[in-house]
């Protein structure tokens, strides 16, 4: 057996191995460490700055009296709408295409176009959004507008993961509904959509914390960065966290900058409440599926 | 449909010289008359113009060995095969003397009048085992008065009834496999169809399971018309009536089961049910 | 032959109804397509219908905005194309060296903590991004290098090639899976250490994978936006110098968007050609991508 066994020194190419091991290993926590590094640098410079003053109030031309306000409601508004309008026609759109769709050039039509789509620049939704919202719709610069082209935005990551979610759902079980004489919507409904219900969620609150952190579809739209009031409906002109971020970094006084901070940390600490809440969603339904 | 496929270079297969075209068994009423039923999946041909008369009230076998067609068939007879893509028929078949594939007629009535169960346990996850028994009702929109009394009938039915009767809000995925087996036949037979297809209903059961399903199979025979697809010639030889060997797509012999058994008139048979290929 | 009504169709209006509706939300991606094609294609003729194409494709100064107006793209182009080969410069060798680690080095349980964790790139806004870039890392660079103006292609370039790593990464790991494990057996068993299985038999194996997550990822930095919105400038430029301020084609467009363009004038029809322009490099870019990804997942 000692002949088998490797000699004391290691060879060249297995020292050569083992670095190159841990330069791959090094590429990929490199990066994810610049991003924390980053973001506790963002924390420093701005958690001073959150305090009722920041949260309570519109913006302003002096920093240390600007708050953010107006953009947080904005925001809540937009993503409010954008969810009720796109996780219904993104989950039918979904069903649509797993559980009616028969093999033809209509499905096949429809799945290259929602896969196109989700490569689309986000920046082109906003000129689509300008053009057919704003314009030929004469929604005006409205918080409907910025909603319908968000919605239009995310429509096709809602898409694209409920379709996974409902191919999670093993065939036998609709076979099993269809041959005790239900229909398929009724095998949809209380079979297939129970069972993917957990993915449905975890991938629309996903999609919906992406309209979140948008601003370039809205600056296009015409979003507003200087809001002194609170929307009162659907059709008010609006502002949204992003912009007011947006318009604080491109200003040159540092106190703005600060401001930035602090809006980028409202912002972080909203995706990581949503993104825990996805996570947690999924774990808990899975468990009462008792899986 | 199709048309393109067949020829008549596959299709002379030596029974139809010594037989007529339908085989039936005389004297006993048909449920389920097969009449030159041919299907495809996509371009390929899995059943050559069967036709068999499935008698009432008693249980038909379908052996053959792997990708004959037996599947095929059965899923034909209630209107599944439809549901794979690409899938298509030719041919009739009729339930009671009325073709279930006359334009106008509902898959979804069909299938509540013939009941399946398939090879894999397939209970409902979501559902409890009491839910599992109801799915169908619920399923279908139809609201019997006691749903108790559905539920306790369909499991007894099923010979299921005294070993859940105490656990019947547990989930239906708890039982052991043979358990969710009978609870899937107790499913189907809750919606109370007229005729039970089983697809290998035991080749995922262990022999003790599979000999409990074997028994109910005989006393379900009293209330319903059965066909069993199974892989086993034994099983078949237990519990049926009637057998039919299909082999790449034909019937090739449907007689009764002792003599299909003991003197087959088809050499293919022969050779299959003495263990020569398959 | 007589049929009694039981095996006849019965009331399935509503299930017809249900079905139709579902069809319509899929049919809405495919007008959506329409729309933007539609008001893409609608801006950009009347757009060329006052400007000449040669003024668009020969100019060398892109100045809408001003009263002696030139109407060539190529500055925006080029700053497009510097930030974006910036971007992929550092997302290539680091997405592809964390895919190879995915793919080939990686036990199981170290995957699932190491894929979500490099995801979280992608998941932060890019407006996040573009604070980085314009506040944190241009001071820092500026250390290094005296040269480097306060908007530049450098920092925002950089940034964005870490965002896009995950998609490299992603796709990339793909591709290296679904190598069969016959063809890395097959020069195991020749002797072949782990170092050459990787570069002379499952990368090549894996080419056409790992070209369609880069094309995608150049994809997705021509169209970003805020970023480089934030940190580039909006001084179009011909140049290919990464420290002196450019912008590029989505830059333009915010720039525009933030102004108060009437509709209908000229200057509103730039941001149209220029989005019908940036439309068509990245729809094109996806197509390949898809083509060459297409390639791999069918072998």
């Amino acid at each position: 057996m000692n002949r088998l066994r490797p000699p004391a020194t290691r060879p060249p190419s297995r020292t050569l191995e083992h670095g190159f091991r841990w330069l791959c290993l090094l590429a990929a926590l490199l990066p994810v460490a610049v991003l924390g590094v980053l973001l506790f640098d963002v924390v420093r410079t701005g958690i001073g700055r959150i305090d009722v003053q920041f949260l309570t109030s519109f913006p302003s031309r002096r920093p240390e009296h600007a708050g953010i306000i107006a953009g947080a409601v904005g925001s809540l508004w937009l993503v409010g709408l954008t969810a009720a309008i796109a996780v219904p026609i993104g989950v039918g759109a979904a069903i649509y295409l797993e559980e009616y769709a028969r093999r033809g050039r209509l499905a096949t039509l429809i799945e290259v176009n929602v896969s196109n789509l989700a490569g689309v620049p986000s920046i082109i939704y906003g000129l689509l959004g300008l053009e057919l919202f704003v314009r030929a719709l004469s929604l005006g610069r409205s918080l409907l507008a910025g909603a319908l082209t968000l919605a239009l935005l995310v429509l096709p990551i809602i898409i694209l993961s409920t379709r996974e979610a409902l191919r999670t759902v093993p065939r036998g079980l609709r076979e099993a509904g269809l041959a005790l004489g239900a229909t398929r919507w009724q095998v949809v409904r209380q079979v297939v959509l129970p069972l993917a219900i957990p993915g449905i969620l975890t991938g629309s609150i996903l999609a919906i914390s992406r309209a979140i952190g948008e601003a370039a579809p809205l600056v296009v739209l015409g979003a507003l960065s200087y809001v002194d009031f609170l929307p009162d409906g659907p059709m008010a002109p609006f502002s949204a966290l992003p912009i007011q971020i947006f318009n604080w970094t491109s200003r040159p006084q540092a106190g703005f900058a600060v401001n930035a901070a602090a809006g980028i940390i409202v912002l972080m600490a909203t995706l990581l409440v949503l993104n825990a809440a996805a996570i947690i969603t999924r774990n808990r339904m899975q468990k009462r599926l008792g899986r | 449909m199709q048309t393109t496929v067949d020829s008549d270079a596959c299709l002379s297969p030596p029974y139809r010289t010594m037989e007529p075209a339908q085989m039936s068994n005389p004297g006993v009423a048909a449920k389920l008359s097969v009449q030159e039923l041919s299907a495809w999946h996509g371009e390929k041909q899995v059943l050559v113009r069967v036709s068999l008369d499935l008698p009432e009230h008693e249980i038909s076998a379908v052996i053959g060995p792997s990708g004959c067609g037996k599947s095929t068939l059965i899923r034909c007879l209630n209107r599944m095969h439809e549901l794979v893509p690409g899938a298509t028929h030719r041919g009739s078949i009729q339930l009671d003397g009325e073709d279930i594939y006359a334009s106008g007629v509902d898959p979804v009535l069909i299938r509540r009048r013939v009941g399946m169960v398939f090879q894999k346990p397939n209970p409902f996850p979501t559902m409890s085992i009491r839910d599992n028994v109801l799915a169908g009702l619920r399923l279908t929109g139809m609201r019997p008065g006691d749903l108790d009394a559905v539920v306790e009938s369909a499991l007894q039915q099923a010979a299921l009834w005294s070993e859940v009767k105490d656990r019947l809000r547990e989930p239906g995925t708890s039982l052991s496999g043979g358990q969710q087996q009978r609870l899937c036949i107790a499913r189907a037979l809750a919606v109370e169809p007229e005729v039970l297809l089983l697809d290998e209903p035991c080749s995922a059961l262990d022999p003790i399971a599979t000999t409990r399903i074997e028994d109910l199979l005989g006393t379900l025979r009293e209330r319903y018309t059965i066909v069993i697809v199974t892989h086993n010639m034994q099983q078949a030889a237990r519990v049926s009536q009637q057998t039919a060997f299909l082999l790449q797509g034909e019937l090739v012999e449907f007689t009764e089961t002792d003599a299909l058994f003991t003197k087959p008139k088809d050499k293919r048979t022969e050779d299959y049910v003495t263990g020569k290929f398959g | 032959m007589a049929r009694p009504a039981s095996m006849r169709r019965s009331r399935r209006v509503g299930e017809a109804l249900i079905e139709r509706s579902m069809l319509g939300c899929a049919l809405l991606s495919v007008v959506t397509t329409a729309a933007i094609l539609a008001i893409l294609v609608r801006q950009t003729g009347e757009f060329f219908a006052e400007v000449p194409i040669s003024a668009f494709l020969f100019d060398t100064q892109w100045t809408p905005l001003f009263a002696d107006k030139h109407f060539g793209i190529w500055p925006l182009l080029a700053g497009t194309f510097l930030t974006s080969a910036i971007a992929i410069a550092v997302a290539l060798p680091f997405g592809l060296l964390a895919a190879i680690y995915l793919g080939e080095f990686a036990t199981p349980r170290i995957r699932g903590v190491l894929k979500p964790t490099l995801e979280l790139l992608a998941g932060v806004p890019t407006i996040v991004y573009g604070y980085f870039a314009l506040v944190t890392l241009t001071p820092v660079l500026q250390k290094f290098m005296p040269e480097l103006s306060g908007f530049n292609a450098l920092a925002p370039g950089i940034v964005m090639g870490v965002m896009i790593i995950p998609m490299i990464t992603s796709l990339g790991e793909d591709a290296i899976s679904a190598v069969p494990g016959s063809v890395r057996e097959g020069a195991y068993a020749l002797g072949a250490g782990k170092l050459a299985t990787v570069f002379r038999v499952v990368l090549p194996t894996a080419l056409s994978g790992i070209a369609a997550a880069v094309v995608l990822a150049v994809s997705r930095a021509v169209g970003e936006t805020m970023i480089v919105a934030i940190a580039a400038g909006q001084q179009p430029r011909l140049t290919l110098n990464p420290q002196v301020p450019v912008e590029t084609m989505t830059a333009y467009i915010v720039q525009v968007g933030m102004g108060d363009t009437p509709t209908g004038t000229l200057e509103y029809r730039t941001i149209f050609v220029v989005g019908a322009t940036l439309f068509a490099i990245t729809f094109a870019a996806n197509l390949l991508s898809q083509r060459w990804a297409r390639r791999f997942r069918e072998r």
